[in-house]
């Protein structure tokens, strides 16, 4: 294992063939065909974009790269040479690096330490951090990567901690780095530093494959693109050819309509009437000033906004999970401000939370058992004290078929589904209340192109019925084409209420920055 | 359900078996043949009714406690003080079966048994208070509880309560109105066994059959989601230590009024402590926490047969327990493992359930 920085860009030879060449690859999970004789090639000093649905096999593909997994068949070549990797020693050595959507770092310790933990050091036993730090703070320049190896990694942001990872990476001398979803994390702004960081990695002369299911960030960032879909290569396509219209099919195999018809709102009187709202974030900080807002049965209002602005402190705040410090929330008439959750959830409101894993769903319990999270304790589900089973599986039976809830069996953990069906079994849990209000908190995060239009589809249709709708989403696009009005959030404050047709995408992204307050649809129409 | 996913459950019996193979090693070190060491010890639980009502009575307290202990377990909590609540519900049978004169046993048994479960309540209500108030760990507390449980009865029994003129300190007898029957004649055996197991049935019925258990579990498994479905966390975990403290309780109860009759210093020899191991080898399920408790039960009956006639000393039996733990603690860090690398891949069918287990977030 090497034990320095890397040495600086590769010879004009290597630059001249692929740095990474994979035939063949197939590997099954059980019956599951994971990846099913897939080729890829990796030019050098290029962004390779590996984009596919949710269970495409993009990431299977990339683990059987990095050693974490061994192909059934197929065949890997590095740099022309024939090549086994057996685990991620062989992939580091090879001059392979991966991020993991799921950082591994320990907050505890140093970016410095971070970076060296787990090689030998140079001078055993003694850890020259000091020559680790200048070797860093040189990485960290040539690449525009802006971290200060003294530093503490728990009071990093995770856009600075990805940059640890792929500190990590390059220290260890990767030439061909993975990043594995790397924006998901991000906020708007730290995509577009990270994007910065992969156009000097590949100016340097290395290579990125960049793993994604979001268009047009592939579209922006790469030179080429291959589509995956059930584990087999659709297409490798020049970016420059490609169309996100052209890719969106054939990641989905059908055409996915990104704008969703819909009638204009009608509607009708206040649902939610929020007032001069203040609440403070887990760590005690005020994160919602001074909210205000009526939201009206029959429309959709989107909240728009950079992630951590106080949408999750608001959606909390109104569904009871969050307590309030100032001002007051109506919900259909009645002053709930401090009502428990379940006194709301009687009332008629819904909510889809944006952590479906922590907050939306038990993983443990079985689909059936979700499904009646909030019901279980009423007819039909419970009869003379008894929890009536079959009446339970019943309704989740029916719940599925509804929802189309893709599952062997509705006794199956929640924690076996894919991300879209557990978005699917909350969506159903929750419309099958009939609620007369839903806040939907970043319902369509990391869910494939299929399942979020299904989603949006299904809040539309809540409306039509007459629901009152709170949209709240960091996707601009998304809030844009669902929503009869949309709030901008900045900072706990919204800088105001507007229509989507009537403001530029220019005015919306001041809003968003807070340099602009508009609020000319403080009410419907 | 696959052959892989019976052989995880079975997890427990494995570990139990392969403590049992490696306990070979300590009786050969004893100098003892293994094979006939475990055929005595078999023997010596189960051969004879003496050596089966030794078995019975060594699980009652096990049990009782163990299905307290998986109770706070499928709440989410660990309640580690099981042991303090059997010498609090021990004291408060016993007060009620010396105190209170002229009832006839069909209402002082019951009152008795009430009584000790209310104290070993109590005396769970408190670290779970400390919690919810104070966010102080119940694993801490429901320790440190033990401690003031077993010198509270020391210095009752060597004090006021002490029989005047006795040469230890116990207790007067109780009315013999208090005493739990004897179910096999002429041996040990009371009827304590028998609502223990009674116990078990409630308690699994009620967990998994009744809306009040789902509350409990769903609390237990994830309580932000619990809170969010409109579920009251802080009461259900509440409700949850009463409950286990409670169980633990009747199982001090039992120890005096179907076997001692009296009210002895230090009379439980730590069968708190291994009510944590038999309800997490019972997998926290009330029936497989019956199995359990049963199982060491019949080692510590067996155990003493084994010393007699082998010469293998009964700390034997105590290895194996620790080993058995040893085991099933190794194979679920090794199944957490499985599952760690499983979650990287998104395939929905890395979807064998023993795969996808670990996955935390599968978007």
């Amino acid at each position: 294992m090497r034990e320095g920085p890397a040495s600086p860009g590769p010879s004009p030879i290597e630059q001249a063939i692929d740095v990474l060449r994979m035939e063949e690859i197939t590997k099954r999970f059980g019956p599951v065909l994971a990846n099913d004789r897939i080729t890829l090639a990796v030019r050098a000093g290029a962004v390779h974009a590996l984009l596919g649905e949710n269970g495409a096999g993009k990431t299977s593909l990339m683990n059987i790269l990095y050693g974490l997994y061994q192909p059934d068949d197929g065949r890997i070549w590095v740099r022309g040479q024939l090549v086994r990797i057996r685990s991620p020693r062989d992939a580091i050595r090879l001059g392979i690096g991966m991020i993991h959507q799921q950082f591994t770092l320990v907050p505890q310790l140093t970016v410095a330490e971070n970076v060296v933990l787990g090689l030998r050091p140079r001078r055993p036993p003694f850890l020259d951090l000091a020559a680790a730090e200048d070797a860093i703070t040189e990485i960290s320049k040539a690449y525009g990567l802006d971290v200060n190896p003294r530093f503490r990694v728990m009071g990093l942001s995770l856009g600075m901690q990805q940059r640890v990872e792929i500190l990590k990476a390059l220290y260890r001398g990767a030439n061909l780095l993975i990043l594995d979803e790397p924006t998901s994390v991000l906020t708007p702004a730290e995509t577009e530093a990270l994007f910065e960081v992969i156009q000097s990695l590949v100016a340097d002369g290395k290579s990125v494959i960049f793993i994604s299911h979001k268009l047009e960030e592939a579209l922006r960032i790469s030179q080429t693109i291959t589509v995956l879909r059930r584990g087999r290569v659709v297409a490798t396509v020049p970016t420059s050819d490609a169309t996100p219209h052209e890719l969106a099919r054939m990641m989905v195999g059908r055409d996915v309509v990104f704008r969703i018809p819909k009638t204009p709102a009608r509607a009708a009187g206040p649902a939610i009437e929020v007032t001069d709202l203040g609440a403070a974030s887990d760590q005690g900080y005020p994160a919602l000033k001074g909210v205000t807002f009526h939201l009206f049965r029959g429309e959709i209002l989107g909240i728009a906004g950079v992630d951590g602005n106080g949408q999750t402190e608001l959606a909390e705040a109104i569904a009871g999970l969050r307590p309030v410090s100032a001002g007051q929330i109506r919900l259909n008439g009645h002053e709930v401000t401090s009502w428990p959750p379940k006194a709301r959830i009687t009332l008629g409101l819904g909510f889809i939370p944006a952590d479906r894993q922590r907050l939306g769903l038990v993983p443990d319990f079985t689909v059936a058992e979700n499904l009646v999270m909030k019901t279980f304790a009423a007819h039909p589900y419970t009869r003379r004290g008894f929890l009536d089973r079959r009446a339970i599986t019943a309704h989740a039976r029916a719940l599925a078929d509804r929802f189309d809830i893709r599952l062997h069996s509705v006794q199956q953990r929640v924690r076996e589904l894919s991300g879209g069906n557990q978005q699917k079994v909350v969506l159903a849990r929750e419309v099958s209340l009939t609620p007369s209000v839903i806040i939907a908190m970043q319902p369509t995060r990391g869910l494939d192109v299929g399942a979020s239009e299904y989603i949006l589809r299904a809040l539309i249709a809540q409306r039509d019925r007459g629901a009152a709708v709170l949209h709240i989403s960091t996707e601009l696009e998304e809030v844009l084409s669902v929503s009869d009005r949309v709030a901008v959030m900045f900072a706990g404050e919204l800088m105001g209420i507007v229509r989507p047709g009537d403001v530029s995408y220019e005015q919306l992204g001041l809003m968003m920055a807070g340099a602009l307050r508009l609020n000319p649809m403080a009410e419907p129409a | 359900m696959t052959i892989r996913t019976a052989a995880l459950r079975l997890l427990p019996v494995w570990a139990v078996l392969f403590a049992l193979l490696l306990g070979m090693f300590f009786v050969l070190l004893a100098g003892a043949h293994p094979i006939e060491a475990y055929r005595d010890l078999l023997r010596g639980a189960f051969a004879d009714v003496f050596g089966f009502a030794t078995t019975l009575v060594k699980t009652t307290p096990l049990l009782f406690a163990g299905l307290g202990v998986a109770v706070a377990l499928r709440a989410g909590l660990i309640n580690i003080g099981a042991e303090g609540q059997i010498y609090l519900g021990g004291l408060a049978a016993a007060l009620v079966g010396l105190y209170v004169r002229g009832l006839p046993p069909l209402l002082h048994v019951p009152l008795a048994l009430l009584a000790a479960f209310v104290a070993g309540g109590a005396w769970a209500l408190l670290p779970a208070l400390l919690r919810l108030r104070r966010g102080v760990s119940e694993v801490i507390t429901t320790l440190l509880m033990n401690y003031i449980g077993l010198y509270l009865v020391g210095a009752l029994v060597s004090g006021p309560l002490k029989e005047p003129g006795a040469p230890y300190p116990f207790s007067p007898p109780l009315a013999r109105s208090a005493y739990l029957p004897t179910i096999i004649p002429t041996t040990d055996a009371h009827a304590g066994i028998l609502i223990a197991l009674v116990l078990a049935v409630v308690t699994y019925v009620v967990l998994e059959h009744t809306p009040i258990g789902f509350r409990v579990r769903m609390v237990g498994a994830n309580p932000p989601a619990a809170a969010y479905a409109g579920i009251n966390v802080g009461q259900t975990v509440t409700l949850a230590m009463i409950v286990s403290g409670g169980l633990a309780g009747l199982g001090g109860a039992s120890e005096v009024m179907g076997l001692k009759h009296r009210l002895f210093d230090a009379f439980s020899p730590g069968y708190g402590y291994d009510a944590i191991v038999v309800a997490f080898l019972g997998a926290g399920q009330p029936l497989g926490v019956a199995v359990t408790a049963f199982f060491f039960g019949a080692l510590r009956s067996g155990a003493n047969i084994m010393q007699r006639s082998q010469g293998v000393p009964v700390a034997v039996i105590f290895a194996i327990q620790g080993l058995a733990v040893l085991f099933l603690a190794a194979s679920l860090a090794v199944r957490h493992r499985i599952f760690r690398w499983g979650g990287r891949s998104r395939q929905p069918a890395a979807a064998s359930p023993v795969q996808a287990a670990g996955v935390t977030d599968p978007e």
